[in-house]
């Protein structure tokens, strides 16, 4: 019965709120960072789905006769049953002759699944961490020094620390740059816990015997969701970002997968001669964080309009 | 406030001891053998037997904690694999590249934001403001390594006003030293300033909407004098706050910038012992950079209570 109560008092709220404004979604597309965003977003996905359609060869195919090749210049292409043929290098090649143009747009594919895998796992791991901490009170001090300790040491610096230990690749760096977001998301939702736990409807569940997983999922954790979106967005963003870092910096996924940071990495050599080595894949990495960010603040305006006023 | 400052003090205690031990198990959380880690690929057993020896790790774990932390405090921080020099030598040598572009940062950081934040806030809406805006978003978003060689690009090589990469320690003439860092150091500012404007703007605009700002206003005070003593002094406990959370975007800068522009400082040394696998340098540079990154953030909250009689934990 209770439930079917619930029910009614939905469906009414929801009336009104139709009534006083549009939906959540209209009023999200409305907003011209998330569009503009969320667009770019979309675009950035589909080129890397579409990667092998777009035009591009092997980003890992080697061919010494074509190397350092400046963007628009035309060369001259070996098949394999023998006889040439001449194709334009939009963006160049490289040192070793891999056509740039393939790898930036095969790059993608990277940095979207690293800016995408980390968010989820650090929110999936941050949530269920702020819940617990925040609800149950003996727990909490431990796991809150914990995360004070872990928030001590600047996210970059332990990521490249856990890169150390483990052999290079994509599982390490995910890794790496999830385990300093993780304190931040538990921070975040113990927050919301804590002023949540304290609502009449959250005791009125304790008093008619809710189990306490119960409580969590169905009372406190839908008050989360708003919050942790926004800030999922923003993980994505510097996450995106992390990895460029580490692999620019030759610590992060293994060279020989075209990534970003991996091609201006191997574009460093010849920076003052062949700088379209670094421009190109710096372009999409900026337009591509630029537009988490845009949808992110967005986001953060039209689903958090408290968070936003806390910049 | 006695109180409350060593409360602050003793809170930093746990997070200190959370980041040693981290540290101290950084190592020894390696999957396998860390003597074997160490030793290389290409080792011998009698070479992995030795390192095993040499670092004491038969010891039990609790034995090596404490005979590490106890050298730790005396300065010992062991030797390098790579570099054969002992740590605590090769951390000497490369402060001064470290700190330099630290310091410069922060000054060009500090100077160009808070003006730039509280002329947004004052022109909330305006075209400068979403210039401002603009800027932050695009400062957040566009990495330091990026930025580096767009400047090296520019001011460097095509209009050559500026040495490309390098470094020159300050006894070497204060005119190379400052030349060498003016581009380090606008590239590492770039992520600071977006992040100290957008505080700055928010705090101020908060600010501005309080009740003595508009008896400052009533009584005829000039625009100026409202903004900057009554407005920017009252807003000024979230920017401070920011700068010193932002230390931490500071140091994993250093990190990316020195290689960029080829500074032989800690940041540069912490990639090569990466690569080289040199855990007794990595070590060390994170439990350093973490411990002042703490005690700067404790130091800024007890300054607080100084400064701002309104606090009152």
């Amino acid at each position: 019965m209770s439930i079917a109560l619930d029910n009614e008092v939905d469906a009414a709220a929801a009336r009104a709120a139709a009534v006083v404004r549009p939906s959540i979604w209209v009023r999200l597309i409305r907003q011209p960072s998330v569009a503009i965003g969320g667009a770019i977003m979309a675009v950035m996905i589909l080129i890397g789905l579409l990667a092998p359609l777009l035009g591009t060869v092997s980003p890992t195919q080697i061919d010494p006769t074509t190397r350092n090749r400046k963007p628009g210049m035309e060369i001259t292409v070996k098949a394999d049953d023998g006889s040439t043929f001449k194709r334009t290098v939009i963006m160049g090649t490289d040192s070793l002759g891999r056509d740039v143009y393939s790898r930036v747009i095969y790059g993608a594919r990277v940095s979207l699944i690293v800016g995408v895998t980390v968010a989820t796992i650090s929110i999936v791991v941050g949530v269920f961490i702020g819940l617990v901490s925040g609800y149950i009170r003996w727990l909490d001090g431990i796991v809150m020094r914990i995360m004070d300790g872990l928030m001590a040491i600047p996210g970059i610096l332990l990521a490249i620390g856990l890169v150390s230990l483990f052999r290079a690749g994509l599982g390490t760096v995910i890794f790496a740059i999830v385990v300093p977001e993780i304190p931040r998301v538990v921070r975040l939702v113990r927050s919301v816990v804590l002023s949540i736990r304290e609502e009449p409807y959250v005791e009125a569940a304790v008093s008619v015997g809710t189990p306490l997983p119960l409580i969590l999922w169905r009372h406190i954790l839908p008050n989360t969701v708003a919050p942790v979106i926004v800030q999922g967005t923003f993980i994505c963003a510097s996450a995106i970002l992390a990895e460029a870092t580490l692999s620019f910096l030759g610590i992060g996924i293994p060279t020989d997968t075209p990534t970003w940071g991996n091609i201006m990495a191997e574009g460093r050599q010849f920076f003052r001669v062949f700088p379209h080595n670094i421009w190109c894949p710096a372009i999409f990495l900026a337009v591509t964080v630029l537009a988490v960010n845009m949808l992110g603040d967005g986001l953060r305006d039209t689903l958090d309009p408290k968070m936003s006023k806390r910049v | 406030m006695l109180v409350f400052i060593s409360r602050r003090l003793l809170s930093t205690i746990p997070v200190l001891i959370f980041v040693a031990v981290f540290v101290f198990m950084l190592l020894r959380l390696t999957p396998g053998d860390p003597a074997a880690v160490i030793a290389g690929d290409n080792a011998t057993s009698d070479q992995v037997d030795a390192i095993r020896a040499k670092l004491g790790l038969d010891e039990p774990i609790w034995t090596q904690f404490y005979i590490w932390v106890s050298k730790a405090f005396a300065g010992d921080f062991g030797e390098s694999f790579f570099f054969k020099k002992t740590v605590a030598e090769l951390i000497a040598q490369r402060i001064q590249p470290t700190l330099s572009l630290a310091l410069c940062t922060l000054v060009l950081a500090v100077l160009i934001a808070v003006p730039l934040g509280v002329l947004a806030a004052a022109r909330q809406g305006s075209w400068t403001d979403r210039i401002v805006m603009g800027f932050s978003v695009l400062g957040f978003s566009v990495p330091a390594f990026v930025v580096g060689y767009l400047l090296i690009y520019i001011f460097a090589i095509q209009l050559g006003w500026l040495p490309v990469q390098g470094f020159r320690r300050i006894e070497e003439g204060f005119g190379e030293f400052i030349t060498r860092l003016i581009l380090p150091s606008i590239t590492l500012s770039v992520i600071y300033i977006a992040l100290i404007s957008r505080i700055t703007r928010a705090s101020v605009i908060e600010t501005l909407g309080e009740d003595y700002i508009r008896t400052a206003r009533a009584k005829g005070l000039p625009a100026r004098v409202v903004l900057l003593r009554h407005a920017l002094r009252n807003a000024a406990v979230p920017i401070i706050t920011v700068i010193g959370i932002g230390i931490a975007l500071l140091i994993g800068g250093v990190v990316v910038t020195e290689s960029v522009y080829n500074i032989p400082g800690i940041g540069r040394l912490t990639v090569d012992a990466v690569l080289a696998r040199d855990f007794p340098i990595i070590q060390v540079v994170i439990l350093m950079f973490s411990f002042v990154y703490v005690l700067i953030n404790l130091l800024i909250d007890i300054a607080y209570s100084f400064f701002d009689p309104r606090i009152r934990y």
